[in-house]
């Protein structure tokens, strides 16, 4: 809204080209609004909310959101992958036993290792869904299944460690105090994959295979590629939050917790269309802090937790509901 | 590109020709028949049972694997109606787990008749709700069932701290019939799924009811074209599902002698693993009740042989994975979906 309000003055082209911008990711500007309101209403409940919760509140989120950019990007290409938070599961004790006792230099390796651990993980789904043809929710039901054991073979309770650096670079603030160095990791992650493929034609064939398969076959895009890298990025971004779930965490967690449930309310609170071949990744994230801030308010007030559980998912089917009722009111206007 | 693309899709399709012509027999058979191999499967997995531990198939043995394979396949009904119509019923874990845990502390004061008609009236309005999320306001069926399922647990767990004091009693009723044992072969949990099985069967050959899911998840646009009120098929298909869900849970209780707020929750995946190796399609209109029953003998003898050979829990997980995508990747290439 501000960048709009701004560049009127500038002339009519930057002004349709703000407009059109503002358009486009509508949705993401309105999760942006809906976390502010949250922020302040936070601040309100409970004055003593500042930098300190801030920088909680994104290493708390950091695992949850790099699932969710997992997910946006699956269903962007037309998927759903239910494997994500076995895929952490399965990042996260690989890391950590592989980490236990190990220098800085090892633990640099071993996150290389366990990204392309994720890489090949999702892509085994990806290659599953295309040869099998049948429904990604079936392959990646079953797979979470495989990840989870797999996870369990692994290490079969809570173990393993973590290293010191990747320790410090998730916790405490970033240069300012209200910027959490978590965020900062999620940014500069996030930016240095999903921009680049955003832009590129490889990116540009994951909303058309997401959209419309058949026309995107059509159109000379080969779709069974765009969708096993679709599945290996999302395995990427999973490995990713399971290497920073041993990270805040300081041991590897074998049984996968929620992630896959939360990972799919927030792309659907931020704006990514189920149907595929609509959204990004920036909405999901803002919507898994909405979506943590939510918790923590209803913390603060006093609600019991097990009662803050059934208002998320109260939540999360009325965001839902209202999008499509949305949708319907289109449709018939 | 779309040059190769479509060259590699004519020699798919220039391939797929003669192999469909050399095991025509077997492919129809599997199409039309699915029960027959689904069955051959079933007693292959008895037979490398009884070699890997001899003696152990007897009539107690298959008194027990009726016993838990018998809520598997409620659970599992509740899956493969959904699936018919293209949904999934995801919140049959919380369901089930709160109708028996109402119905356990409700029975202390007041009486276990009464406790599992609440416990059925409580699964009945969490079916209602997830009938109209998903018929009246189309939201997808997964996320609906699944939120949905979140709902009913945290309510759950609200009520538990509600509850303290009153402790849990499951009714003798309830424990005979969950664990108890006939004849030294016959579950008491048949007295049940007998009626539940033949009502499912029947409904969906011979009443318009099961016709109605069939038309919605073949093309819910026809159905509604020609006249099917579609909401309300989605509305009574739900409430159905949570209703057999609270016996499946009620029946979970008796064999588990324990109601927890979680009880049932680890069923729900095996579920619909039960229903897709049955034959169901997810994608809606095809599919049936007789291949799930199957569909979830086999996952309990599985889960019994992998118990047999010492394997643990997590070399269980991986291969119900691997069966499931095996199995389903056996009925769509027979039936050439795509």
């Amino acid at each position: 809204m501000t960048a709009a309000a701004g560049t009127i003055r500038s002339g009519e082209g930057a002004l349709a080209r703000a407009e059109a911008f503002v358009r486009r990711n509508v949705s993401s500007f309105a999760i942006l609004g809906l976390l502010i309101a949250f922020l302040v209403l936070t601040r309100v409940i409970n004055p003593n909310y500042g930098p300190a919760g801030i920088v909680n509140l994104a290493i708390d989120v950091l695992p949850i959101a790099f699932a969710a950019v997992a997910q946006a990007i699956v269903v962007i290409s037309g998927g759903i992958d239910l494997s994500v938070g076995s895929m952490m599961a399965l990042g996260s004790v690989t890391s950590a036993v592989l980490m236990k006792g190990q220098g800085d230099a090892v633990g640099v390796g071993v996150v290389f290792a366990v990204l392309l651990l994720g890489l090949v993980v999702g892509a085994i789904n990806g290659g599953l869904v295309v040869l099998t043809k049948v429904p990604d929710i079936v392959v990646t039901l079953a797979m979470s299944f495989v990840w989870a054991g797999a996870a369990l073979l692994i290490l079969n309770t809570p173990g393993g460690g973590a290293a010191q650096f990747l320790t410090t670079i998730l916790s405490g603030p970033f240069f300012l105090p209200f910027l959490p160095k978590a965020l900062v990791v999620l940014a500069i992650i996030v930016t240095l994959v999903w921009i680049p493929l955003k832009r590129s034609s490889r990116g540009l064939a994951m909303y058309a295979v997401g959209s419309h398969p058949l026309a995107a076959f059509r159109s000379g895009v080969a779709v069974a590629p765009t969708k096993i890298i679709a599945y290996s990025l999302a395995g990427f971004f999973a490995a990713l939050g399971g290497i920073t779930l041993t990270g805040i965490g300081g041991v590897g967690a074998p049984v996968p917790g929620a992630y896959t449930l939360q990972s799919v309310a927030a792309i659907v609170l931020g704006g990514v269309s189920l149907a595929g071949g609509r959204g990004g990744v920036l909405g999901p994230i803002i919507a898994v802090m909405v979506l943590a801030l939510v918790r923590t308010d209803l913390f603060f007030l006093g609600v019991d937790p097990n009662l803050s559980t059934a208002i998320q998912g109260a939540i999360l089917i009325g965001v839902v509901m209202f999008g499509s009722l949305i949708a319907m009111r289109k449709v018939r206007a | 590109m779309s040059g190769a693309g479509a060259g590699a899709a004519g020699a798919a399709g220039n391939a797929r020709v003669p192999r469909g012509l050399a095991s025509g027999g077997l492919r129809r058979i599997i199409r039309d028949r699915p029960l027959i191999p689904l069955i051959v499967l079933l007693t292959l997995l008895v037979v490398m049972l009884e070699v890997a531990n001899p003696g152990i198939v007897n009539g107690n043995w298959l008194a027990t694997t009726l016993r838990s394979a018998i809520p598997l396949a409620i659970l599992a009904a509740c899956q493969t109606l959904a699936m018919l119509t293209g949904g999934i019923d995801l919140s049959v874990g919380a369901v089930a787990s709160s109708a028996a845990f109402i119905m356990a502390t409700q029975s202390a004061s007041q009486g276990p008749a009464v406790a599992i008609i609440i416990a059925l009236i409580a699964a009945t309005a969490a079916g209602i709700a997830n009938g109209i999320g998903i018929g009246v306001f189309k939201v997808h069926p997964l996320i609906m069932t699944l939120g949905m399922s979140l709902v009913v647990l945290g309510l759950t767990s609200v009520y538990q701290l509600a509850m303290v004091q009153s402790g849990t009693r499951i009714p003798e009723a309830i424990l005979w019939l969950g664990s108890g044992i006939s004849f030294g072969f016959v579950p008491n949990s048949i007295l049940v799924f007998v009626p539940v099985a033949l009502m499912i069967v029947v409904g969906l050959r011979r009443t318009g009811f099961g016709r109605l899911l069939f038309a919605v998840g073949d093309n819910p646009i026809a159905a509604r074209l020609a006249g099917a009120r579609v909401w309300q098929v989605h509305v009574a298909l739900y409430i159905l599902s949570a209703v057999l869900a609270a016996v499946a849970g009620l029946l979970l209780a008796g064999l588990n002698n324990t109601a927890t707020v979680s009880l049932v929750e680890q069923q729900v995946l095996p579920s619909v693993a039960a229903a897709v190796i049955g034959g169901t399609s997810i994608m809606g209109g095809r599919g049936g009740y007789s291949g799930t029953i199957v569909g979830a003998l086999i996952l309990t003898v599985v889960t019994t042989l992998l118990t047999v050979l010492e394997m643990p829990e997590a070399v269980r997980q991986i291969l119900f994975g691997v069966i499931i995508v095996a199995v389903a990747a056996a009925y769509t290439r027979v039936s050439g979906e795509t």
